[in-house]
């Protein structure tokens, strides 16, 4: 089950640093949300802050309100629970290296004490399928290292590893930036599955690539989200001058 | 032929010579390196190998003028003193370093812990044996191989903190986020992602470590003491190689001079035999791939 993301009034800094200004939107559940605007605009941050990611710096601070559902993920549980509902798959491939494919994918779990052998079979080759590398790893599952697949791959590798642990939301922070674009088309197929199950986020620097795979933009600028629409609108005919002239190309 | 042609010649040949130089210098280098552990080795089996016999490893040695007898009892002691001085010094500087690099970051408490390692590293051997003696052989009115084990144990932690924490801190810090972006507690990624993926250098900075002070003689005169029969009561002093080959090489006898050319012949074996065993146990099931 998946449900929508009800953020209001929030406000991030790192340090004195203002990164986030009164960010107020709803992210509706069982679609692809996707985020844009120039580097250093506060977007990732922003993805960072709805699994409490943020605050693992230890000079960033956080105010306001995120809910998921009925849950204010700021005041009614620990980080760690909230990591737990809401996964996120990184800019750069991270597997965890010394770990074969079978348990990289299996990590979240074991991780958090689960032992049940037959079970973890079953997660690891259904989240597997589910990220759609399945085919081209099954035969290796426990041979080979999760760092030696390529990039591409090894991003599928995160998504399934996120998938295990079946989160409510996935966070995706430029998921697609360090890849080549059979890579990329392949990740964003998969948005395009996942999201009849999981509501998503997607941080993404490639208009096109929101463009596609989004039901909803959001435009940020200098911490603040500027405009918050159907993708279409954004695309087609954005209410704010700042939204049209990033899209056309004019600044950023 | 155009000028800058000509240039671009001679700037070829530079390169060249350059490289080859460059290229020179670093196998020069590592000759160096291996030259003297090579010179030694060849020179302890020179001296020691016609010394080496099976009664060196099963006798305890006799007493002066009759010939024959082994060192059983100190590579036994030194087995005994060097698994004390693991079994302290390997919980503790791990468990520092990963202090140092985990949670202390920065921190003055992390500053303090880490100066005090690098001072601790450079108290001379001699220094740590008499400070054993009089923390743990005086109180106990009597020389043991606990205290032996304790002043080895102790050189360990600087040198198994700092190479822990500089370990820990090459893993990317990706790999951090990725586990805690689990849901993973932060206690459980560091001990079962980060250091775990740090181990390979981890274990080499214990076997540093281990190899550092298997070969310590000062730190045991005044606290295993040595002992001229077996004994594996770690409340009675207890012999060990170093000190063995120190007694031997000393005296007067030339009988005694042969047995302390084995004895570090054997002490060398040992230390390169135990460092390959456990390199060779901790890396299998390494996967296909994994860095």
């Amino acid at each position: 089950m998946s449900v929508g993301i009800e953020v209001s009034q929030f406000n991030a800094w790192y340090g004195a640093n203002h990164a986030l200004h009164d960010i107020n939107l709803h992210i509706p559940a069982n679609q692809a949300t996707a985020l844009i605007g120039p580097s250093g605009c506060g977007k990732s941050t922003f993805v960072r802050c709805i699994n409490r990611m943020h605050e693992t710096n230890p000079i960033a601070r956080a105010s306001g309100t995120i809910r998921i559902g009925d849950l204010d993920i700021y005041s009614d549980v620990s980080p760690v629970e909230v990591r737990r509902r809401i996964g996120m798959v990184f800019q750069r491939p991270n597997p965890f290296p010394t770990m074969s494919i079978y348990d990289n994918v299996a990590s979240g779990l074991r991780l958090n004490g689960f032992r049940n052998r037959r079970a973890l079979d079953e997660v690891v080759e259904r989240s597997l399928k589910h990220a759609a590398l399945w085919d081209e790893v099954k035969d290796d599952l426990k041979k080979k290292s999760g760092a030696s697949l390529s990039g591409g791959q090894q991003q599928r590798l995160c998504i399934a590893r996120a998938l295990a642990v079946d989160p409510e939301v996935l966070l995706m922070d430029e998921p697609a930036s360090a890849l080549d674009p059979v890579s990329t088309a392949k990740i964003e197929d998969l948005i395009f599955q996942l999201k009849s199950q999981y509501t998503i986020v997607i941080v993404t620097h490639n208009m096109q690539q929101a463009a596609r795979v989004a039901e909803r933009t959001g435009f940020f600028l200098n911490g603040r989200l500027v405009e918050f629409d159907s993708t279409h609108k954004i695309f087609t005919n954005p209410g704010d001058k700042r939204t049209e002239d990033y899209i056309t190309g004019r600044f950023g | 032929m155009a000028p800058h042609q000509k240039t671009s010649r001679a700037k070829h040949t530079w390169r060249i010579f350059a490289n080859h130089a460059a290229t020179g210098v670093a196998i020069l280098s590592t000759i160096l390196v291996i030259a003297p552990l090579v010179a030694i080795f060849a020179y302890l089996l020179y001296k020691g190998a016609s010394s080496l016999n099976l009664a060196f490893f099963t006798q305890i040695p006799k007493p002066v003028g009759e010939a024959g007898g082994g060192m059983a009892n100190a590579i036994v002691g030194s087995g005994i003193l060097l698994a004390l001085g693991s079994l302290l010094g390997v919980p503790i500087g791990i468990g520092a370093g990963i202090y140092l690099a985990e949670f202390g970051r920065g921190g003055k408490l992390a500053n303090f812990v880490r100066f005090t390692a690098d001072v601790l590293n450079g108290v001379p051997s001699i220094v740590m044996g008499i400070a054993i003696y009089s923390l743990i052989v005086l109180p106990q009115k009597h020389f043991s191989a606990l205290s032996g084990g304790v002043a080895l144990g102790v050189m360990m932690i600087p040198v198994i903190t700092r190479t822990t924490e500089e370990m820990l801190l090459m893993v990317p810090n990706a790999i951090r986020e990725a586990a805690l972006g689990l849901g993973v507690p932060n206690w459980r990624s560091v001990l079962s992602i980060t250091l775990k993926t740090a181990s390979p250098g981890v274990i080499t900075g214990c076997m540093l470590a281990f190899a550092r002070v298997a070969g310590e003689t000062a730190p045991l005169l005044f606290t295993a003491f040595g002992n001229n029969f077996s004994s594996t009561n770690i409340n009675q002093p207890i012999d060990a190689l170093p000190l063995r080959i120190y007694t031997y090489a000393i005296s007067p006898y030339d009988e005694w001079h042969r047995l302390a050319w084995a004895g570090a012949l054997v002490l060398i074996i040992l230390i390169v035999v135990s460092v390959s065993l456990v390199r060779f146990v901790t890396t299998r099931g390494v996967l296909k791939g994994a860095s």
